[in-house]
């Protein structure tokens, strides 16, 4: 195991008579995207905090790279600050500044680059995040959407080695939500900051984060992967994932991982005592990075949607869909063999259309491939064997490209 | 039990008595910070000219006619009094005397504070609330520097020269009502004026007036500053007992300096 960019050690923290934090033990790894979840009011923020050092523990330590923060001289500790931002749960924007002047301000007042550069920098991070046209307008005059976007750019906008996210979803439509998901799951991997993120929105953040861990009564109950959260055997964490996790993923209306599995058991369970064979089919977005680069990711996320739209409507009476991911599809077809389900899908691919994935935004340059990977069941074979064995059959099912 | 009751109001005196020693040497500390920091660089020039225009030029007006109607009152005031022994001539020396040493400064300051100060504090608290100063933090930008500093020197250039313009409206005002209303002799108003006034009237006024500038941002920026830490009120209401202390306390803190500089300056 390499050594955690960031420990916090049996932290404590009260407000008054409030325990807030009672022994907190944290390990955070350089280039991966921990998501912390909990109840609300749990004092996951207040973790939060404590990491870039807005607040101070009453007892524990916190340690960067090996060293406690309490050991370090000022200058190491503004140097230290200097490699982190942080995205406030209510954007704390700026109110009498214009949505320009938020973003630019801490490349302005820390004088990190020429003013050119900074006015280059700042449109291109306004762009990236689909805000446009916005830059004279103070926040209290854009929707809370933008606010939340706006507050993302200023955090992204100095390039920061690490991240601390605070509920950056909360509020946002379910293409903006996904965007900002795509988005830090995309620059976590261009960029390889570390990303802290607080949030609910499960199962949505498992697609994203390496690592979970969940806060319960002031201390981490569990941490680990999204596969071992989603498979331990522990009431408290099963009491809180499944009342929280939906049955169907709020942008492509298809059921959500969890769900996908349970009905993959019971096609399993049919074709053990039965004999029922059914066909899995594994769709992938391919080009969804360049989608996201060229034309922002929110348009990723709306081409995903409608694309996710055209096989629901094309679906026969017993298939169903699930969203394994942030750009893979699973299609389970009961009674079919793969033949079948080859079949099945090139009928889908036939009846596509350009207008139906790209709806009115259809522009010069936009291109859209999906890959699909066809797979039929054996008695012995689990859904990621299967899953496996679907993604290395993998070939080009739908290309489209305008010039 | 009476024991218990008295060692009790000792310990609430003792408590309080220390909770303002606190907040004294808490603000003693802000000031200093606030201070020091207006000279390190980059200059937030910008900042600057924006605090000189909200401070001083906004200010302007509401100067100049406060100033005037002193003025006024004062050389009707004078008039009727002096002219019962036979002195109103001395109408000038007595109406720019009480507004070079006393009224300019503290009339210019009580005002400041009622326009700019009490802003300041609902603008910093509502900053701090809405956690846009631990934003600042967040970002490694010094909050005393970026939201008290350019607040300071911009306090500490206006007060003077609003405190000028003051004394100078406050003159002409008198001027109007003892010479043209009450037909004093105008080369007599402003003879007296020029014989008596001296030197160190002026400097004490300008004195005063850096003096209550100072107060009065420290005052009103460190109330709005810890709004997060009252105990009697959160959000909104915290905001406004914020606003609320900084306009009373400025206001009283400067009539007791003002007493504390003309003991010490005559």
């Amino acid at each position: 195991m390499p050594e955690p960019l960031i420990q916090l050690e049996n932290v404590h923290k009260k407000f008054g008579d409030q325990v807030i934090l009672n022994g907190v033990d944290l390990s955070i790894y350089g280039g991966e995207v921990l998501t912390i979840i909990g109840k609300s009011g749990g004092g996951k923020s207040v973790l939060l905090k404590h990491v870039i050092g807005l607040l101070t523990p009453d007892s524990g330590r916190i340690i960067y790279e090996g060293r406690s923060i309490d050991d370090m001289k000022k200058a190491e500790r503004r140097a230290l600050k200097n490699r982190f931002s942080y995205m406030f749960q209510g954007t704390a924007l700026f109110d009498s500044m214009p949505v320009y002047d938020n973003i630019a301000l801490p490349l302005k007042e820390r004088a990190l680059l020429p003013g050119p550069e900074i006015k280059d920098k700042v449109y291109e991070k306004m762009s990236q995040l689909d805000l446009h046209d916005i830059e004279e307008k103070y926040p209290s005059q854009i929707s809370g959407g933008m606010k939340k976007r706006v507050a993302l750019a200023r955090a992204l906008v100095t390039d920061p080695e690490i991240v601390l996210f605070d509920e950056p979803t909360t509020g946002l439509d379910p293409i903006r939500k996904n965007a900002v998901h795509s988005m830090i799951c995309d620059y976590q991997s261009k960029f390889g900051f570390t990303a802290v993120v607080v949030s609910h929105e499960i199962p949505d953040v498992f697609y994203i984060s390496q690592r979970i861990a969940m806060l319960d009564r002031g201390r981490i109950h569990f941490q680990g992967t999204p596969d071992e959260i989603k498979n331990i055997d522990d009431p408290v964490v099963n009491e809180f994932v499944k009342g929280l996790e939906a049955e169907q993923d709020d942008l492509t209306g298809m059921d959500t991982h969890t769900y996908g599995e349970q009905k993959f058991q019971i096609e399993m369970e049919q074709l053990r005592s039965n004999g029922t064979v059914f066909s899995l089919v594994l769709f992938k977005v391919d080009n969804m990075e360049e989608i996201n680069n060229k034309w922002g990711h929110a348009e990723g996320q709306r081409v995903l949607k409608n694309f996710a739209e055209h096989i629901t409507n094309n679906l026969r009476h017993n298939d169903t869909c699930s969203r394994l991911g942030l750009n893979r599809i699973m299609l389970l077809m009961p009674d079919t063999k793969i033949d079948g389900a080859r079949h099945v899908c090139a009928r889908m691919t036939g009846n596509l259309k350009s207008a139906d994935v790209f709806g009115d935004s259809l522009r010069a340059g936009f291109s859209f491939s999906v890959s699909a990977g066809f797979e039929q069941a054996h008695p012995d074979s689990s859904m990621e064997e299967m899953l496996e064995r679907a993604k290395s059959d993998q070939n080009k099912f739908y290309d489209f490209r305008t010039c | 039990m009476h024991n218990m009751s008295l060692k009790t109001i000792l310990q609430d005196l003792g408590a309080r008595s220390i909770a303002v020693l606190q907040e004294m040497g808490q603000m003693g500390l802000f000031f200093i910070q606030a201070f020091v920091l207006i000279f390190s660089r980059p200059f937030q020039v910008s900042k600057f000219i924006q605090q000189m225009y909200f401070i001083g030029a906004k200010s302007v007006f509401v100067i100049f006619l406060t100033g005037g109607f002193t003025g006024m009152v004062l050389g009707l005031q004078g008039y009727y009094t002096l002219v019962k022994f036979g002195s109103e001539g001395m109408l000038g020396a007595a109406v720019s005397l009480s507004l070079i040493r006393e009224l300019g400064p503290t009339l210019t300051a009580i005002m400041i504070t009622g326009r700019a100060g009490s802003a300041m504090a609902a603008e910093i608290g509502i900053m701090r609330i809405s956690e846009q100063v631990d934003a600042l933090v967040t970002m490694d930008i010094n909050p005393v520097r970026f939201l008290a500093s350019p607040r300071i020197a911009a306090a500490l250039i206006s007060f003077p020269l609003l405190t000028a313009l003051f004394d100078v409206v406050g003159i002409m005002g008198g001027y109007l009502t003892g010479s043209i209303l009450l037909g004093i002799n105008p080369g007599a108003y402003f003879g007296r004026i020029e014989s008596s006034v001296v030197m160190q009237d002026i400097s004490s006024g300008f004195i005063k007036s850096v003096v209550f500038g100072a107060i009065v941002v420290l005052v009103c920026c460190f109330q709005g500053y810890t709004t997060h830490t009252r105990s009697e009120g959160f959000g909104a209401r915290g905001v406004s007992l914020s606003t609320t202390t900084a306009v009373v306390m400025s206001s009283v803190l400067i009539l007791v300096f003002d007493y504390v500089l003309t003991s010490i300056l005559l």
